[in-house]
């Protein structure tokens, strides 16, 4: 067994510890949640303890698509566009959970499952953008052509994400709320106690761990494809 | 510089000689507006209503016949291997990109100045603040072209390029078409150019940024 | 230093593909050469290579002394290239066509309009320089591709098989105009696979096989035609066998 695969197998044990702890303080550990004049809140917002930590992890993610992109146009070296098209991969699938987990909380505060809310609806941007990427990098056939034109659309689509942030705001302030002032993210006074705290910390942990076990997997993955295909190589 | 707006005069020029694509593109634009004008015509007809529809009508005009227009302005090149010959003239990458772009935009400018006057007449849209309206329209168009432009060479040599333009396109431009169809909507109901500033300065934002960055990062497109 | 193209060790890959594999070559100021090869011996490669198109993926290439993957825009200046694609725009005028290229080679108007001249008179197609380059005849538009890829007076002209799409007529004009070329100021290097027409006028011979450099030798040294086409033929056996 190579170091490489001893270390994704302690670091996916550490993650699976991770996540057991994170989901047990959520369970055990979390107080019962009360609204602001006293009376008990449903267990819906617990949701939030997953959505916050997996839309900043997908956040991460992309920012590592963006920075590897950027470092393959700098030095044309393989692995950069390996660590891309892996980070985007699980970033997409982070992004899809943010919109679920988003939605669901959404029906249960505000009875709908969508709302035009800056941060969810630039979440769904966000995730329109590296579809295509992950669509574009299908497009190509030439691993080289790929990597270097995925790469272009990396950077580009990372750049694209503040600024629609920052439209869809302005959208938002054009179309005021039905909703008052309601605002999603911000909401459920209570996080200032300790608990709170500690639940959502530990769940960001948790959700980072996952991401780097995820990409550690995706990348080998990459390099035994490569393995394979340059024994094919010198098969011919 | 130069050279860019060589290659842009070339592609207009060839454009000018058999307005292939120009054809289309106003046809094509006129089709979709009086679509939506049959679409919702109950909605055109009252008329406080018709503001909350057009201005959006009128931008996914746009960007449907520019998206037309866009996803030729490299393929036109492949034809004798053009592209190939262009990339041996002693010019930066970068120059031919600033080509493609000033003949993107002056190609939708043309498309834009015969959609705009039918809408106004199809959606029974009188069209005050003519000069607000320019602004929005030409900073909106620039943004647009400028991530068109560098996302048409992008795809230009994969097989489904014709889908893939538009698939890639659209969640980039985002940040295009709601400040372009907030400004518009403001200002066809009487606003003038100091009530839609925040859309402008995001409008010069879009546009300033992804120019440099697409200029930056053209050459790496089009290597081989 | 009198080798104005040099390119060492270079290698070339398009996937699974392994088009050139080494290959040196180094050709001397104003030499014509000719490079022969079967299909797929990475003739086409080695050329948009030496034309900065494409870059290698091992090796370095020298042209006049400049790194062709850091000076590409001074290289693109001095070279020339005629390939399988005509590089035209069929809805320009043969006129416009060159004087777009021209500019963008950065000629002076008044010398352009000369130089266009002087070429559609070269490539005997003066009568039809208004015409759309979509209306010629497949061998005209080769003959106004010559005269694109001459416009700027290139010290370098690559030339991937000229002589496709040629009649009899247009063939020898094309060698004219090319031979006719100073020699003090032009290299030529030209792919071919006619092995008579080639001998007719190169400095120099080389072949390849399968991305390498097998055989290279100076046109005195070699006899009759039919002793390179046996050369030819074994050397493209040989290698077709290991
Ligand atoms: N863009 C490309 N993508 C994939 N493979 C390529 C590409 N260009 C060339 N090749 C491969 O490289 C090898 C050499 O091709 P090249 O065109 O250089 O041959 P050539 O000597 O010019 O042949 P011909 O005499 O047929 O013109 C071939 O096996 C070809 O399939
Ligand atoms: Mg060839």
């Amino acid at each position: 067994m190579s170091d490489g695969q001893r270390n994704t197998r302690i670091l996916s044990i550490v993650t699976g510890v991770a996540m057991l702890v994170a989901m047990g303080m959520l369970f055990f550990y979390l107080p019962q949640m009360k609204g602001e004049s006293g009376q008990l809140l449903d267990n819906s917002f617990n949701i939030f303890y997953f959505h916050l930590p997996i839309a900043l992890v997908a956040y991460l993610a992309f920012t590592v698509v963006f920075l590897s992109s950027a470092q393959f146009l700098r030095s044309g070296e393989h692995r950069w566009d390996v660590l891309s098209a892996s980070s985007a991969q699980i970033g997409v699938i982070f992004a899809f959970l943010v919109l679920i987990t988003g939605s669901i909380w959404a029906n249960a505060t505000w009875g709908w499952y969508w709302i035009w809310e800056p941060r969810l609806t630039t979440s769904l941007a966000l995730f329109l953008v590296y579809l295509a990427y992950l669509l574009m990098r299908q497009a190509v056939d030439e691993p080289e052509a790929r990597a270097r034109l995925s790469a272009v659309f990396g950077i580009v689509g990372f750049l694209s994400v503040p600024l629609s942030f920052l439209s869809i705001r302005l959208w938002r302030s054009a179309h005021p709320l039905m909703f008052g002032d309601a605002t999603y993210g911000g909401a459920g006074g209570g996080l200032e106690g300790t608990s709170l705290q500690l639940t959502l910390v530990m769940n960001f942990i948790a959700f980072v761990l996952l991401y780097a076990t995820l990409l550690m997997y995706r990348v080998h993955n990459e390099q035994i494809q490569e393995k394979i295909n340059t024994k094919k190589r010198s098969m011919e | 510089m130069i050279s860019g707006l060589h290659i842009a005069a070339k592609d207009l020029r060839e454009e000018m000689r058999t307005k292939q694509m120009l054809n289309s593109m106003i046809v094509f634009s006129l089709l979709v507006i009086v679509i939506f004008s049959i679409a919702f015509e109950d909605i055109i007809s009252s008329s406080n209503m018709v503001s909350m529809i057009a201005p959006g009508a009128l931008w996914i005009t746009f960007i449907f016949a520019g998206s037309l227009g866009l996803s030729r302005s490299f393929a036109a090149e492949l034809e004798n291997g053009c592209l190939e010959g262009l990339k041996l003239c002693p010019v930066e990458r970068s120059e031919i990109y600033i080509g493609k772009v000033i003949a993107g935009i002056v190609l939708m400018f043309f498309v834009e100045l015969v959609t705009v006057p039918i809408f106004s007449v199809l959606f029974n849209y009188p069209i005050d603040g003519l000069f607000s309206l320019m602004v929005i329209i030409v900073l909106g168009t620039i943004g647009f072209v400028v991530v068109g432009t560098l996302l048409s060479a992008l795809t230009v040599n994969t097989r489904t390029r014709e889908v893939l333009l538009p698939v890639l396109l659209l969640p980039l431009v985002i940040p295009v078409i709601i400040p372009s169809v907030l400004a518009t909507a403001r200002v066809l109901t009487g606003g003038g150019i100091v009530d839609v500033l925040q859309e402008i300065r995001l409008l010069v934002v879009y546009d300033v940024v992804f120019f440099i960055v697409a200029y930056l990062v053209f050459e790496h497109i089009l290597q081989d | 230093m009198d080798d104005i193209i040099l390119a060492s060790n270079v290698s070339r890959s398009f996937g699974n593909v392994q088009a050139l594999k080494g290959l040196d070559l180094a050709v001397r100021r104003g030499e014509f050469l000719v490079i022969l090869g079967p299909n797929g011996a990475g003739k086409t490669t080695l050329i948009k290579i030496l034309s900065t198109l494409s870059r290698p993926s091992g090796g370095s290439v020298m042209i006049d002394g400049m790194d062709a993957t850091t000076d590409a825009v001074q290289i693109r200046q001095m070279i020339g290239v005629l390939s399988h694609d005509s590089y035209l725009y069929n809805d320009l005028t043969a006129e416009e066509n060159l004087r777009f290229f021209g500019k963008m080679y950065g000629l002076a108007d008044d010398v352009l309009e000369r130089r266009i001249d002087e070429l559609l008179e070269k490539v005997e197609l003066f009568h039809r320089a208004g015409d759309r380059v979509g209306t010629l005849s497949r061998g005209m538009k080769q003959r106004l591709s010559i005269a694109r890829a001459l416009i700027h007076n290139p010290s370098i002209l690559l030339l991937d098989e000229p002589y496709t799409g040629l009649d009899q007529h247009a063939a020898q004009t094309f060698e004219k105009v090319l031979l006719e070329l100073d020699p003090s100021k032009t290299t030529r290097v030209m792919i071919s696979h006619n092995i008579e027409r080639s001998l007719r006028s190169c400095d120099r011979v080389v072949i390849m096989v399968r991305g390498k450099v097998v055989y290279d030798s100076p046109r005195s040294d070699i006899g009759s035609v039919e002793e390179l086409k046996e050369t030819y033929i074994a050397l493209v056996d040989g290698e077709r066998d290991a």
